[in-house]
């Protein structure tokens, strides 16, 4: 019986949550809309998104590109199908890790650094202060931060899938010496347009997701300290599961 | 005018506010005492609509800001300027920012009429040339009085303060009074401050009120809370651990 009365208290805090995340997203959502922000605002946080975040995003897609081709070049060798390592590549740099690693690099770097900013203000009050100065703060603080991430994390999904393509040809074909029109006639053969845009939708909803939940988890922040270290654990946490589950729902309609 | 007619409001199953009335009436300045987490500030939050009471209703200026919606209320806190417990002046602006924000935000001055009002309410606080300091290099002191002068630069007709002398000596508590007293006279707004600072209390008072258990139990001039005969409020001012008031139910 008390396990049944834990999930269902469980089960109510997680709709609970659901319900507040839904409104943020609204709330943004219509001030996006009806009521943007100043430009210098937006572009400060696309700075903060964008830029800053290029390196990782970079790295990060270079390294899964050359992983990528070693991995599938070993098992393709075997059945002399080398030039497959082109195909393999590039369908999964544009369709899935391309844009999956993106947006969990993205929640890790700039999700935590939304929770924790937000969380800091929360406990120190400059939230209620805003709200005392008369200026919403879903308005004043999320949707720069949403319009930035939802514009620029994309942008940095198409540069992390073109270094991971380069990563994959430079492993495959200059080290293991795959014919590079081969490499790159059966990769350009099989990745479609329509892949690539499939995964730019799941950036859009990635970028949402990273965004919403990470300046939701820096709203709720209580206790000091403590607990801006638990909303940015929770906010990084809860974005790159939220990715993954998403990311496995928008494969099968998108696909 | 300020009207709480029979607020109540509880966090986690515990009441903090009991059916709590209080009314504050135009250019005075209202000093709430209490101990310490008795719900002085959480009273002062529902004042500005941070905070809804779970029942009761809160006038200012004959509107139950507890019945509006996030639209009307943005509007009616634009006639409130609040000092915060820790100041809560934005850290990553200068204190020009700070203190012009609202003044961005809700007018459409120029940047030099902004920076023009900005130096004129930090000459009122005796604040002036730290204009482009960050607040992480400012002591606590001065965080108060930036914040007092972002508080007024809104031009409110009711000023908050939450508890304004705690974490400053006694000589810059005495300053942050005295300019407590300025913004009364000069700009002829009312005020209420939440303290347990009696020395304050005294000083910047038209009328005190003492909370306990979640209600108001007097309310006097400086004079008559001096000299009241209410066990808990002589318990209070006197600072004894003696008395009706419960020490155990932190």
């Amino acid at each position: 019986m008390q396990f049944f009365v834990q999930f269902w208290d469980k089960f109510c805090f997680w709709l609970w949550r659901l319900g507040g995340l839904s409104r943020m997203l609204a709330q943004a959502l219509k001030y996006t809309v009806v009521n943007p922000p100043r430009r210098s605002t937006i572009l400060k946080q696309m700075f903060e998104i964008g830029v800053m975040s290029l390196p990782v995003v970079l790295i990060t897609g270079a390294f899964t590109g050359m992983v990528l081709a070693v991995q599938s070049y070993y098992q393709f060798h075997k059945i002399t199908m080398d030039t497959a390592v082109g195909i393999i590549v590039g369908l999964s740099m544009t369709n899935e890790l391309g844009p999956v690693l993106t947006a969990v690099m993205i929640a890790g770097r700039v999700g935590a650094a939304m929770a924790a900013e937000l969380g800091t203000m929360k406990v120190t009050e400059q939230i209620d202060a805003l709200h005392a100065l008369g200026v919403d703060p879903v308005q004043y603080l999320i949707v720069p931060r949403f319009i930035a991430s939802v514009a620029l994390v994309p942008i940095l999904t198409v540069f992390s899938i073109f270094v991971g393509i380069v990563g994959g040809y430079i492993i495959g074909v200059e080290l293991k010496g795959i014919n590079a029109t081969f490499f790159l006639k059966n990769m350009l053969d099989y990745t479609r347009p329509a892949d690539l845009f499939s995964g730019l939708i799941k950036t859009v909803v990635f970028a949402v997701i990273v965004c919403i939940v990470s300046c939701y988890e820096g709203f709720h922040a209580e206790g000091g300290a403590e607990g801006v270290g638990k909303a940015t654990t929770e906010a990084v946490v809860s974005s790159a599961i939220t990715i993954l589950i998403a990311d496995f729902f928008l494969s099968i309609v998108l696909l | 005018m300020i009207e709480i007619q029979d607020v109540y409001k509880t966090f986690n199953g515990v009441p903090v506010l009991k059916g709590l009335n209080l009314t504050i009436r135009d250019g005075e300045t209202m000093v709430i005492i209490g101990r310490s987490g008795c719900g002085k500030s959480v009273l002062l939050k529902h004042m500005i609509g941070l905070l809804k009471p779970d029942a009761g209703r809160i006038l200012v200026d004959g509107v139950d800001i507890a019945a509006l919606g996030p639209r009307e209320l943005m509007e009616i806190r634009k006639k409130f300027g609040m000092l915060f417990q820790g100041a809560a002046l934005f850290d990553s602006m200068t204190v020009a920012e700070n203190v012009g924000f609202a003044l961005y935000e809700h007018t459409r001055m120029t940047d030099q009429e902004i920076r023009e009002r900005v130096t004129l309410y930090l000459s009122m606080v005796g604040m002036e040339g730290i204009e482009d300091k960050k607040p992480a290099e400012l002591s606590g002191g001065m965080r108060k009085r930036v914040g007092l002068a972002r508080a007024i630069a809104i031009g409110p007709q009711i000023i908050l303060y939450d508890e304004p002398t705690t974490g400053i000596d006694p000589i810059m508590g005495d300053i942050i009074n005295d300019l407590i007293l300025k913004m009364r006279d000069t700009l002829s707004v009312s005020g209420c401050a939440v303290t347990h600072d009696m020395t304050s209390a005294y000083k910047i008072a038209d009328r005190i009120a003492m909370m306990y258990d979640g209600r108001i139990v007097q309310i006097g001039s400086p004079d008559e809370i001096k000299n009241s005969t209410n066990p808990i409020v002589r318990q209070f001012i006197s600072g004894s651990s003696k008395g009706p008031i419960k020490i155990l139910d932190d």
